[in-house]
């Protein structure tokens, strides 16, 4: 059958043992298309330079092949300006660049950052380190049983103290898909700011940062099919201007004295140093081919799979899926068995070729909130087919066999 | 079914554990996670006054490796002198699970014997300073 997995070669290629790979392990990092290897192999092949530097030939064209990427990724998200995308080096960056160079200089004591427990460690971590810097509070939305904002409680949380709202588009582990839409507009009643962790949404499905208009959004290129190193920022340009830069350097500045320095307009602000540079023409790459394919269909494709595993995995006795309902999430599938760890989970689906994610997935509050320590997560990309939950599957029972003797 | 590193041995004392539990007064007690996976493994022992270990208990939860290790090595260790337990290295230890383990896991077999080691460590500092 022709399906997307054929653009992958990795995905083509058995395992050293012979077994042919089912990559479930999208929500951690997805694996990459041929055109995306091509644009690195070909950006080194053809015409490497450093970006902004050169003004021979090379350094002519790879500036073009940047900013005809940053153009790209701006039309992808809807950004009105292609300055409005700053390249970090992926989420986690792009999450404490906001907290350092917003949140350092606009925070008081007693003023609020909202989170939550589902939020990944990289969106967490940051705003408590800025907590304990400028003398914030940091509050939660807490959550449903089946792992939802609790958006009944919002109200007491979203305060006129609340300067930013810091929140994840589709939770890591739970695949919950969050109403930024909503929390858009209560923050802007309460006069916060909305920034969106885009790491697991911006793959899955159409963001639009103007409808509805978030402050910031953070995702990696390499969940994005894309290449390791590289990510976005997208910030407004009137909140990006108004910002110190974060890092400083080479690129970043305007014009520097001994003792002082102004700093460049946008984006070169925020980008000091060595860009990634085939990394983020390779991202643009990657945006091509998501968008060639389309989010209509990649919708399609990740929720015939979700809806399939969920059920096919809700049939075995004494395993729980954890988290909401399919209408309410993305295609991710987290998972406890009674009687195998998810180590042992892992380990042993990775016997029949199954490549998931065991552990808690760097979300420590939000199994601490599920009341385990860890899970099994199996996550879906549109490489994967119906195939692919079948070897699942047999693997979970091949577990369950092996470690239940009785 | 059986599988080249869930083989019986492991499968046994993580079905079986050997001295899965609490002692009533441990000589000392030490817990240690591993961070990535959240296992946990707390170890007692029950040392007398000839510096060998009468008694080694463990507790905890995590998977099959870790807990089968725990349990293997309190059977090892028992009736072993701390000079003994000094000696006692990361490679014996993983030789004592009779299965190849990779580096990742080797944390999960290696999580009792960290504990063991920290535990013996400072209970010769604690009788040293009493000395």
């Amino acid at each position: 059958m022709e399906t997307l997995g054929n653009d992958f070669p990795i995905l083509n290629r058995p395992l050293a043992d012979g077994t042919p790979l089912v990559y479930l392990d999208s929500a951690s990092s997805a694996q990459k298309p041929r055109v995306v290897i091509d644009a690195l192999s070909e950006c080194y092949e053809s015409y490497y330079a450093n970006a902004h530097r050169g003004v021979y030939q090379f350094g002519v064209q790879i500036d073009e092949a940047l900013e005809g990427s940053r153009e790209r990724i701006a039309r992808m998200i809807g950004a009105e300006r292609p300055e409005e995308v700053i390249f970090t080096s992926g989420t986690t960056m792009s999450i404490n660049l906001v907290a350092q160079a917003w949140g350092r200089s606009q925070l008081s004591p007693g003023d609020e950052i909202l989170v939550n427990e589902m939020e990944h460690h990289a969106n967490l971590v940051p705003w408590q380190q800025l907590a304990s810097q400028s003398g914030a509070v940091l509050r939660h939305i807490p959550l449903t049983d089946d792992g939802r904002l609790d958006l009944e409680q919002l109200s007491e949380c979203l305060t006129s103290r609340t300067r930013l709202v810091a929140v994840t588009g589709m939770s890591n582990v739970l695949g919950t898909l969050n109403p930024i839409g909503r929390l858009v507009e209560a923050a802007r009643e309460a006069g916060a700011l909305v920034l969106v962790d885009g790491a697991q949404s911006v793959p899955h499905a159409v963001v639009d940062v103007l409808n509805p208009q978030v402050d910031f959004l953070a995702f990696s290129g390499h969940k994005l099919y894309g290449p390791s190193g590289i990510g976005v920022l997208y910030g407004r340009r009137e909140l990006l201007e108004a910002m110190d830069p974060f890092l400083c350097g080479g690129n970043m500045i305007s014009e520097v004295g001994l003792t002082e320095s102004s700093w460049a307009e946008l984006p070169a602000k925020f980008e000091a140093g060595t860009l990634p540079v085939a990394q983020a023409i390779a991202l643009g790459a990657a945006v091509d081919y998501v968008l060639g394919i389309g989010f209509d269909e990649i919708g399609r494709i990740e929720g015939a799979l979700l809806s399939e595993a969920q059920q096919r995995l809700a049939e075995i006795p004494d395993l729980v899926v954890h988290g909401p309902a399919i209408e309410h999430k993305g295609a991710i599938v987290s998972f406890s068995d009674e009687r195998v760890h998810p180590h042992d989970m892992a380990e042993l689906l990775n016997r029949k070729g199954v490549a998931v994610r065991a552990g808690h997935h760097c979300t420590m509050p939000l199994h601490a909130r599920l009341g385990v320590v860890a899970t099994t997560r199996a996550s879906f990309a549109l490489y994967n087919d119906s195939s692919d939950i079948d070897v699942l599957v047999d693997g979970i029972q091949y577990a369950r066999k092996t470690l239940r003797r009785d | 079914m059986s599988d080249e590193l869930y083989d019986e041995l492991i499968l046994d004392h993580y079905e079986s554990p050997y001295h899965r539990g609490e002692l009533e007064s441990p000589s000392c007690t030490h817990t240690e996670r591993n961070p990535l996976c959240g296992d946990r493994v707390q170890l007692q022992l029950q040392i007398d006054s000839e510096q060998r270990i009468q008694q080694a208990f463990f507790d905890g939860e995590g998977c099959a490796i870790s807990q089968a290790a725990a349990s293997i090595l309190c059977e090892h260790i028992e009736g072993k002198t701390l000079e003994e337990i000094e000696e006692f290295s990361a490679a014996a230890m993983l030789e004592l699970l009779k299965v190849q383990l990779t580096a990742m896991r080797q944390r999960c077999g290696l999580l009792g014997f960290k504990v063991l080691k920290t535990l013996v460590y400072s209970h010769d500092a604690a009788s040293g300073a009493s000395a």
